[in-house]
């Protein structure tokens, strides 16, 4: 029954829980990321917030973006003030003081927070089992702070602490993969979601909120600014990171891989790369390198999903 | 006029400093960021509502007719909408004065 649940341009919830008047700057995907997610899970949600873009953007104090209860917490612990939420939530409805209900706990991060910082806090509430759901805004550096790699960063792509210079041509070092580091934890839901793909993305997050225990979603987001990409191709950014291969679209349900929007043919990762300033000075070969690792990673990434669902 | 920003004074913050009022970034209006507008063609617009999802503001919304409808006061013009829109009945229009 699943397939037909459909979502329409036209169909999906008018609310929104981040407000208009975010200081997000033009054409940033992050906060579109952002707004689709609490689109989906509605008013009964507690987020907490580690430092970054979304939380400088939409608290400006006194002023809040947010229409629902928002901590914001240091850069590290997201994910560990998320579960304590969680925790207290059960303790409250098993005495009895507040009625039973579902609530969200949500917890996000940008890629910083969750893949350098927040590591290890992350991997500690995903362990524990807490039901709540982590968001990782991945827009592939520290752009909150002015552009400073992180392990996120992809090979090559300049920042100002890894700069494009005749000696090193930016980032020495390939993404670090943070998908497959929650896939072995084991938890029941872990997925990449895009939002140039919305429905796909209403989709997986509406699971992630339904799904027993942790969930795990890692968002492409597109960064205008720091990427130097102009601001009204960010849609179309996250579609061409699908199609080369740079941002595969997955999900992994107790431990099932499957492929959304598998690619047949790849599109030149050029397409992808011509359109960011902080790829500009890459040469040919070195695309074409990155392009062969991609594929290869994508290959791997079937070759899972066929073996984890052999016997379906 | 619009309503202006509060600015507390210490006696006013509540506890833990927090912000009691949901959504109160609304008196803050981003709209002159912005450098060029969106403008809608009606006649050639089949609403279909991609316009709606894809506005990183959020300050696009269907009215009654079932037509998208600009909330200028917040609209950066990042020109999302135009891109995305696959009829091509939006276009940019520079900001005068």
């Amino acid at each position: 029954m699943e397939k037909f649940n459909v979502f329409a341009s036209r169909l999906i919830p008018k609310e929104d829980y981040v407000c208009s008047g975010h200081r997000a700057c033009q054409g940033c995907a992050e906060a579109l990321a952002m707004r689709l997610v609490h689109k989906v899970l509605g008013r009964n949600t507690i987020a907490a917030s580690a430092t970054g873009c979304m939380e400088i953007i939409s608290s400006p104090y006194p002023e809040t973006a947010w229409a629902i209860p928002w901590l914001h917490v240091a850069f590290e612990n997201s994910a560990s003030v998320g579960s304590g939420i969680e925790a207290g939530l059960k303790a409250l409805m098993r005495k009895g003081k507040i009625p039973k209900r579902k609530i969200n706990v949500i917890a996000y991060g940008g890629d910083g927070a969750t893949v350098d910082i927040g590591l290890q806090w992350v991997s500690g509430a995903m362990e524990r089992g807490h039901d709540m759901i982590y968001v990782c805004y991945d827009n592939e550096a520290y752009m909150n702070t002015g552009i400073q790699r992180s392990s996120s960063t992809p090979l090559h792509a300049a920042t100002t602490t890894s700069p494009a210079g005749k000696a090193i041509g930016g980032q020495q070092t390939w993404k670090k993969n943070m998908t497959e580091i929650m896939v072995a934890h084991n938890i029941p839901y872990v997925a990449t979601i895009n939002p140039s793909y919305p429905f796909d993305f209403m989709r997986k997050v509406k699971k992630a909120a339904e799904i027993e225990g942790p969930a795990y979603l890692h968002a492409y987001s597109c960064c205008p600014t720091g990427w130097g990409s102009r601001p009204e191709l960010g849609i179309q950014l996250g579609r061409l990171a699908v199609e080369t291969g740079a941002f595969p679209l997955y999900e992994v349900e107790y431990g099932k891989y499957s492929v959304q929007e598998k690619v047949e043919d790849f599109r030149p990762l050029k397409d992808y790369v011509k359109l960011q300033r902080r790829f500009r000075h890459l040469t040919d070969d070195q695309i074409a390198a990155s392009q062969e690792r991609l594929i290869k990673e994508y290959k791997l990434l079937l070759k899972k999903e066929q073996m984890t669902r052999e016997g379906d | 006029m619009a309503k202006q920003s509060p600015a507390p004074n210490w006696q006013d913050l509540a506890l833990g400093c927090a912000t009691l009022e949901a959504g109160s970034s609304r008196y803050q209006k981003t709209g002159d960021w912005r450098s060029s507008r969106p403008i809608w063609n009606f006649e050639q617009c089949v609403k279909c509502g991609v316009c709606t999802v894809f506005c990183p503001e959020g300050c696009l919304k269907m009215n009654a007719d079932g037509y998208p409808q600009v909330d200028l006061d917040y609209c950066k013009g990042c020109a999302i909408c135009v891109t995305e829109c696959w009829t091509g009945c939006i276009s940019m229009e520079e900001e005068k004065d």
